[in-house]
């Protein structure tokens, strides 16, 4: 389903991503682990079309994003990192967009939403403006919007990111269901190890941009000699704490922030 | 094409629902009515040039109209700081149809806050000197606001962050506004300034508006028309390239 090949991607003099390789095949539920900055976001925006690669080669269901990116938009959902709703509409307001972005008959669009609405306990609150939405429930409806278009490839970049363990744990029962009924490849990344544990059927770990491990859990445990995954990860990226560089947005903030306390 | 209308419908919806933010922004149309209006009344009527409220109305709305389009244009930046853009840049449509349905919404949009402050004038005691007439001046705002929403987009894709806004306020907004001839008569100017407002392209939204409204015109009712639909077709076509780099 996603095939990367020797995939390289620079920002001016750094390296992002370093020749990475790998593959998920379809139906697979497939960890991308690392800490901070370790480029799994930049590789995720490789493989939706939404950064051009520098080098390597990459197929989602057998299209090159960069060539064919109209045709690989619509084989994919994707739950961003931060969030990506349009917070004075309605829930229901933000499916049915989605729903005409990605071409969804009205009839399949409408019923379909009902479902996914409800499975993921948001059907009560569809018709209020998602701006009061607790965090919770903000990320189950962008999890619900991205399944909308019965996608082949479900791709969630953090999707429990400050979310509690009820939520968490709620989240991906429903994640795995969706896997196992719509046969929905799921690509995710996380920083709680335990997800990765229970939810991958295999993992692969980046770090400095370089894939240092895959294989499936218990073979990364096995192959360091640990108890835990989390304790394997640790055994391969080190224990040294990663500062990610603050984007344009955080430093202009800086920068203000400077100029109006010196005023 | 529903992609182009359901953006178009996004915009409407969330200036439906911004009702304090509507009341908010007829606030400053008002408060030149008034001031200048009834302020600077005496003086213009004792230069000859009758009343200055019947004057300054067409330049209001001209007014009302590019600041509501340029700033729905701009608010793509709050789509980049809020999320929601990258929504619509994984979706499988063109990009240019995406820009097109934000563009005529908040053009939509502008117009509309163009008519409640047309009541507003209304009620302030302007009069259309021939109302059947008036649809004409439906055009001409609809023109003004498609250049501008464009050209806020095409200032949206560009800029990254907020600090931005300022710049292009006081030194694209602001001018285009004063020197546009909103305020007082293009005629009998110096010379290197009447070239300056010539240039502007509110001018010619402000001479059209003023040419149906109270039929005093500068440069033509055909010409203010020609003029800013050409405009609008090269902003739409630089927006939508602009658009089209967009990063996130």
């Amino acid at each position: 389903m996603i095939q990367v090949d020797n995939l390289v991607k620079k920002f001016g003099a750094m390296t992002a991503v370093d020749h990475i390789s790998f593959a998920v095949a379809q139906g697979e539920i497939f960890a991308f682990l690392g800490p901070n900055g370790a480029g799994k976001t930049t590789t995720i925006k490789m493989l939706t079309t939404l950064l051009p690669p520098d080098g390597g080669k990459l197929q989602v269901d057998g299209l090159d994003p960069r060539t064919q990116a109209h045709e690989v938009r619509k084989r994919f959902g994707i739950v961003f990192q931060d969030p990506s709703l349009d917070g004075e509409l309605s829930a229901a307001e933000n499916m049915e967009m989605h729903g005409i972005f990605f071409h969804v008959p009205r009839k399949l669009r409408v019923s379909r939403t009902e479902e996914l609405l409800r499975l993921f306990d948001l059907w009560e609150k569809r018709t209020q403006p998602v701006k009061f939405f607790s965090g919770g429930m903000k990320r189950r409806l962008e999890i619900a919007r991205a399944l909308l278009h019965t996608p082949k490839i479900l791709f969630l970049d953090e999707p429990t990111l400050g979310l509690d363990p009820q939520t968490r744990n709620q989240m991906w029962t429903q994640v795995k269901n969706l896997n196992q009924a719509e046969r929905v490849t799921v690509f995710l990344t996380t920083h709680y190890m335990d997800e990765a544990d229970r939810m991958a059927q295999r993992l692969a770990i980046i770090d400095h941009g370089r894939i240092v491990a895959q294989g499936t859990p218990e073979e990364l445990k096995k192959q360091t000699g640990t108890p835990s995954l989390e304790e394997a990860f640790l055994a391969l990226t080190g224990s040294q704490i990663r500062d990610e560089m603050a984007g344009n947005a955080d430093q202009m903030r800086q920068v203000a922030k400077m100029w109006s306390a010196r005023r | 094409m529903s992609a182009v209308y359901i953006m178009w419908l996004r915009e409407l919806r969330r200036y439906v629902r911004s009702r304090a933010q509507i009341v908010a922004s007829l606030g400053q149309p008002l408060l030149y009515l008034v001031a200048l209006g009834f302020g600077l009344g005496p003086v213009f009527q004792k230069a000859g040039q009758g009343s200055y409220l019947q004057f300054v109305a067409p330049g209001v709305i001209a007014m009302t109209v590019l600041f509501s389009s340029i700033f729905s244009g701009i608010g793509l930046l709050w789509d980049r700081q809020f999320g929601f853009l990258k929504e619509t840049l994984v979706a499988p449509v063109p990009r240019i149809q995406i820009m097109l349905g934000r563009t005529l919404g908040s053009a939509t949009v502008a117009v509309i806050q163009g008519l409640l402050v047309v009541v507003v004038c209304f009620v302030a005691g302007f009069r259309i000197v021939d109302l059947s007439r008036a649809p004409l001046a439906l055009l001409f705002m609809g023109l003004i606001a498609c250049l501008f929403s464009a050209l806020g987009t095409a200032i949206g894709s560009l800029l990254e962050n907020m600090q931005g806004f300022q710049l292009v306020m006081n030194f694209l907004v602001m001018p285009i506004f004063f020197l546009s001839g909103a305020l007082y008569p293009l005629k009998n100017l110096p010379t290197l300034f009447a070239a300056v407002t010539r240039i502007d392209p509110l001018s010619y939204g402000v001479d059209g508006l003023r040419t149906i409204l109270i039929g005093v015109s500068q440069f033509g009712a055909i010409t203010d028309a020609a003029v800013l639909a050409a405009l609008t077709a090269v902003l739409l076509v630089v927006g939508s390239y602009c658009f089209s780099r967009i990063q996130v």
